[in-house]
């Protein structure tokens, strides 16, 4: 049994809740930035001008389909090229919401996807303006309909803001490192690193639980 | 002047011709139920008179005004229009309340105080007084159907459509929707029906249209069209749908 000894991180205890703190700041703001990105992508997607959906397209593939890791070194150091020079928080936020926006357009569009068009219909022949029926009856089935996926998206988004200790932002990853390289004491920082992402993930599955229970009441099918 | 002036309506669905020239009229008060041959054309025109499949050429005027998805007050001519589907679309996460009162309200027809009355007098006249705050997925079929009426009624509309609003129906369910028709037809509503509910189209309806083919084939009083036929397609059409 080698011997732990998880004493010496007492003392960095500020710098682990400061790399909580930048942590949740990092996940909150591309949240944020990336749905408004994914709601403007799902309704161009869904009936925008040709030009305008290729470009969500290719924007959303090239996304998804390289590393989240380049995209945040290609945000750090690109612009500064042409002279426009973001903090490592800054990148990172500018990042991580391209990412999720990504992943946000997909999941909206297929809410919007899954309310039958009789639904609209029905809307419209009541009187309604295109908002009221966007607003009052497609979007709250819609919203439930993906609650899980969207949920879930934002988890995967809390863990991969480690990716932004790698442009030095200083989160919860890069105070692990930090601290390690202060203590030498790996397995210790790194276990309670791990354990504190655990943590706020599942305070945050159990926030969701409750807020899914309180907002979608109206029995379903099946 | 007709309340709904169908004149020599044509639609197409690319090279496929659906409606050939029809031309139809409808007086307030009247009750009319148009049947036919599935792809005879017969939901597309209902679904033509409150604009909500587009025309190639004719006209259809709803109270003078002439009717397209891209005219002027085309929301305040579908409140005075109602539709019931076939499908009932009532919105699955509202309380039969919110469904029947949601356009009202929206629309300013009645206020927040006004609408419980409002919803509580419309699901009375379809015996679903008790449902208030039932969702529509704990209805039945025949009950959800009535709601969708109900969800008309609270606009009070100066037409009433009917698409086919039976055809999804166990048996056992049709009757009560049925009376609910046969109430609003003898409190003086004027409606459009699309149907395979002979027995309605015979006793209840004072105009039949029979369609055929993207045209009106036949029309008249319904008892003398079902007691006597002119055209070998009606009788044939009539046979078949016999009892």
């Amino acid at each position: 049994m080698p011997n732990f000894n998880f004493r010496p991180l007492w003392r960095y205890s500020d710098q682990f809740i400061d790399g909580v703190l930048t942590t949740l700041l990092l996940t909150v703001s591309a949240t944020m930035i990336g749905l408004i990105i994914g709601i403007i992508g799902a309704i161009v997607l869904r009936g925008g001008p040709k030009p305008a959906r290729i470009a969500v397209r290719t924007y959303i593939e090239i996304i998804r389909n390289t590393p989240a890791l380049l995209q945040i070194f290609i945000i750090f150091f690109v612009p500064p090229t042409i002279g426009l020079k973001f903090s490592p928080i800054q990148a990172s936020i500018v990042a991580l919401s391209i990412y999720f926006g990504a992943y946000a357009s997909e999941i909206l569009r297929s809410g919007l996807n899954s309310i039958p068009a009789s639904q609209i219909e029905a809307g419209l022949c009541l009187g309604l303006t295109r908002w009221q029926v966007l607003s009052r009856i497609v979007l709250p089935p819609a919203i439930r309909n993906i609650y899980p996926s969207i949920t879930s998206q934002f988890v995967l988004l809390l863990l991969g803001t480690s990716i932004a200790s790698q442009v030095s932002a200083d989160e919860l990853f890069h105070a692990a490192g930090f601290i390690d390289s202060r203590t030498y004491r790996s397995f210790e920082v790194y276990a309670l690193t791990c354990g504190i992402y655990f943590t706020l993930v599942v305070l945050f599955k159990i926030a969701f639980a409750l807020v899914g229970r309180a907002a979608f009441r109206w029995p379903t099918r099946r | 002047m007709a309340l709904v002036e169908i004149k020599n309506v044509r639609k197409n669905y690319g090279t496929l011709e659906v409606l050939k020239g029809v031309s139809l009229d409808v007086e307030k008060g009247e009750i009319v139920t148009i049947i036919g041959r599935s792809g005879s054309g017969k939901s597309t025109l209902l679904r033509c008179i409150n604009a909500l499949e587009t025309i190639n050429s004719g006209e259809i005027l709803l109270e003078g005004q002439s009717v397209s998805a891209k005219m002027d007050g085309l929301r305040q001519m579908r409140q005075k229009v109602g539709i019931v589907f076939q499908a009932f679309n009532l919105f699955p996460h509202m309380t039969i309340e919110k469904n029947v009162t949601l356009a009202p309200i929206l629309t300013g027809k009645t206020d927040k105080q006004g609408a419980r009355k409002l919803a509580l007098s419309v699901l009375e006249r379809v015996g679903l007084a008790d449902k208030l705050k039932a969702y529509p997925e704990q209805l039945s079929g025949g009950q959800q159907q009535r709601v969708a009426i109900a969800r008309c009624l609270a606009m009070s509309p100066h037409l009433m459509l009917f698409d086919e609003v039976t055809s999804a129906l166990d048996p056992e369910l049709v009757g009560e929707v049925l009376k609910v028709m046969e109430e609003m037809a003898a409190q003086g509503m004027t409606m459009v029906l699309v149907t395979h509910e002979m027995n309605f189209a015979r006793n209840v309806a004072t105009k039949l249209v029979f369609m055929h083919q993207g045209r009106v084939w036949e029309q008249g009083d319904p008892k003398t069209l079902f007691a006597n036929p002119q055209t070998p397609e009606l009788k044939s059409f009539i046979g078949h749908h016999a009892g």
